[in-house]
């Protein structure tokens, strides 16, 4: 699915990521660990074409694609999605409109005509209600006026539309209480299958108490140093990220 | 002595004068030929004015457009008319400033409401005429008003009786023809005590590119010309009375447009205005509002510059008394080399206590050549008020358009998207479906809407 081989990135002439190797096969999901700092959104806005990074060396392979060669939503459109740390607010524009703009630019890219209009409706509305959505949600603008919890309820809304191949999520507990965490969790187990892989970027072990990880990477100063298997992010939990920076120093 | 005056409009006055509308009326001739001198002496309002520091209309002068007489020979295709006319609205037409009752609608409205012409209403209902005449718009103000005055040649007369509530709006369709042309009018609306009222002012072309794109002929055929408006429209809205003013200016790209909206508002009544100004080379708008106790306005406004477009918008609105409210939202979008001004003030005075007062403008530059002045203005005199403003002139943001991307949005598409929808807000404020309809078709028709799909909105 994914193969990232020694990839080092600059922002502003200060080099962030160091050389990072990680393969990621269909279905697996991937934790990305590390305390502030260590480059964690970095790796995911590179690899979903944000603006302001250069790459020095290395390379991403996505497919058998070059990556890093493609334009944002080109990458969007071949399967890869960004669930944002921070979804942005998109005032007058409904969240209905981008769900009909980005699942038809899908289909267009792969040559496939238009979704039928009631097909959609049903298909947005069934996936409303497993996210327990309001379904005055879909038109309101994107993400305006929205709670913390109901933005990111609204990421994996799309993303469960969508169908993406390669899902990238981007500290996607943050700012979430216990209920709104589990219903999250819960949208995105029901989107695992052998076909999609996830890398899931978090500081804490509390989401993948959720969601469990076949792999867990600790990135720290800009290099994985340590990876395991989902027992790795508890012994993070419980001796903190000095240990493994410790080691690597 | 020295008999030059300011301006070559004065030498011509001669010429029409003899056919203004009220030769009998000797309260408008003193009226007018007051408001002659005072041009005269002034000509057009200069940049050295505070007021018009943004804004040169010098090329009004330079051009010398004259008013039409005689409309026998001026030929509006009926077709081409129902891209601008509202169905669902009464529709009181004027070609070069002249009523047409021919291509106007009036049939049905209620016996007691007064819709007509303003050259018919003086010779019918002098008397309320006088009453208000002069009553709204301040000629001292500036010597547009004055030329108004002196120069106009037709308009619309609407009087809404007490407690009468008007079901359908009524529209006011400004069309110019041809080059050089000039068109003053006069307008007054007065709603009496609990009455409601809906007026939508519309200013058009005949010619012109946009008119031909919207009526479905060749765009190759439209001319743009050049010609000047000036409209001046008085407002009074009595106690507990409610009145929407629409304003869609959609001049032709070269003309010259000065519309003036001055309004007086009695105790409890509710005043809301909605500019949207998409054409003219220099468009000018005044909307002046004055606040009795416990009233309320609110004003919208949406600028659309493209190319060398200049469009200034003036509002000032009069805290006169206790416990009025006052909400003020505009929003320009400018491309090219166009300019837009927002000159807002809001005068709290001494006895204004408790006004609620918020003012907010907000600009998105398209271009690197593209310019936005603004300047809001408090003054506040009283020291119980609630009074805020805020103002911004930016680009679009970048995080939203990569957010877009990563949903699978062109770069090109979420441009226009975001620009759009920015617009967008303001014509959503409009309730009246059929106007919502033609604002949009006006918004999309101006700005690049590759990937914007219509369909879906």
């Amino acid at each position: 699915m994914l193969s990232i081989k020694n990839l080092t990135v600059n922002v502003n002439d200060k080099q962030i990521l160091k050389g990072i190797n990680l393969e990621i096969k269909a279905g697996e999901i991937h934790a990305i660990m590390g305390p502030n700092g260590s480059g964690k959104s970095t790796l995911s806005h590179v690899l979903s074409g944000k603006g302001g990074y250069t790459v020095t060396g290395g390379s991403a392979t996505y497919q058998g694609k070059d990556l890093l060669e493609m334009a944002p939503e080109i990458r969007a459109r071949e399967g890869v999605f960004l669930a944002f740390q921070y979804p942005v607010e998109i005032p007058g524009v409904s969240n209905i409109y981008l769900l009909k703009a980005a699942l038809n630019s899908i289909r267009k890219h792969h040559g496939q005509p238009e979704v039928d209009a009631m097909d959609f409706l049903t298909l947005v509305k069934e996936k409303v209600r497993l996210l327990e959505m309001d379904e005055k949600f879909l038109y309101r603008a994107v993400n305006e006026g929205f709670s913390g919890g109901e933005k990111k309820r609204n990421e994996i809304l799309q993303m469960a539309i969508l169908e993406p191949k390669l899902c990238i999520m981007d500290e996607t507990d943050s700012g979430l209480d216990i209920d709104a965490l589990k219903i999250v969790s819960e949208g995105v187990n029901s989107l695992r299958s052998p076909e999609r892989s996830f890398v899931m970027v978090t500081h804490y072990q509390r989401l993948l108490d959720y969601i469990k990880p076949d792999f867990v990477h600790v990135l720290a100063h800009g290099q994985i140093v340590k990876s395991g298997g989902a027992e790795l992010a508890l012994e993070l939990e419980e001796k903190g990220y000095s240990w493994v920076e410790e080691a690597v120093a | 002595m020295n008999t030059a005056t300011a301006s070559r409009y004065t030498a011509e006055y001669q010429t029409i004068a003899s056919v203004l509308p009220g030769q009998n009326l000797p309260w408008l001739q003193t009226l007018r030929s007051e408001a002659l001198e005072q041009f005269s002496a002034q000509g057009f309002p200069s940049p050295r004015e505070e007021e018009w520091r943004y804004t040169n209309v010098s090329g009004i002068e330079k051009k010398l457009f004259s008013p039409s007489v005689d409309l026998t020979t001026i030929d509006i295709n009926a077709d081409w008319l129902k891209a601008y006319r509202l169905e669902d609205a009464w529709v009181l037409v004027l070609v070069n400033g002249h009523f047409s009752a021919e291509l106007s609608v009036l049939e049905g409205l209620p016996e007691a409401v007064t819709v007509m012409g303003m050259a018919e209403a003086l010779a019918k209902q002098p008397d309320t005429v006088e009453k208000y005449l002069g009553k709204g718009a301040d000629q001292s103000e500036h010597s547009f008003i004055a030329f108004n005055t002196a120069w106009f040649t037709d308009g619309l007369f609407v009087h809404v009786p007490a407690k009468l509530v008007l079901d359908r709006p009524i529209q006011l369709l400004h069309i110019v023809t041809g080059s050089d042309a000039m068109a003053t009018t006069r307008n007054i609306v007065i709603a009496d005590a609990l009455a409601e009222a809906k007026v939508i002012e519309t200013f058009i072309s005949r010619d012109g590119v946009y008119a031909a794109n919207l009526s479905g002929t060749d765009a190759a055929l439209g001319q743009d010309s050049a010609y000047l408006t000036a409209a001046v429209t008085e407002v009074f809205v009595g106690k507990n009375a409610d009145v929407t003013l629409y304003k869609l200016q959609s001049e032709s790209e070269k003309a010259y447009h000065f519309g003036g909206c001055y309004v007086k508002q009695a105790r409890d009544a509710r005043f809301t205005h909605h500019n949207f100004a998409f054409g003219g080379l220099l468009a000018r708008s005044d909307i002046h509002v004055d606040l009795d106790h416990a009233s309320e306005c609110e004003l919208n406004g949406l600028y659309l510059g493209i190319k060398r477009q200049h469009l200034d918008n003036h509002t000032r609105i009069n805290h006169l008394k206790p416990h009025a409210i006052s909400r003020e939202l505009y929003k320009g979008v400018l491309d090219d080399r166009a300019r837009g001004v927002f000159q807002g003030r809001v005068i709290v005075s001494e006895d204004a206590q408790k006004t609620d007062s918020q003012m907010n403008n907000r600009n998105l530059l398209l271009s690197d050549d593209a310019e936005a002045d603004t300047k809001p203005q408090l003054e506040i005199y009283a020291d119980d008020v609630k009074c805020a403003h805020g103002v911004t002139v930016g680009q679009l943001d970048e995080k939203s358009i990569f957010y877009l991307q990563s949903r699978c949005v062109d770069e090109e598409t979420a441009r226009n998207m975001l620009t759009f929808a920015f617009a967008n807000e303001m014509v959503d404020k409009v309730k009246i479906k059929s106007l919502h309809d033609k604002v949009l078709e006006q918004v999309l028709v101006r700005f690049p809407q590759q990937g914007v799909n219509k369909e879906w909105l």
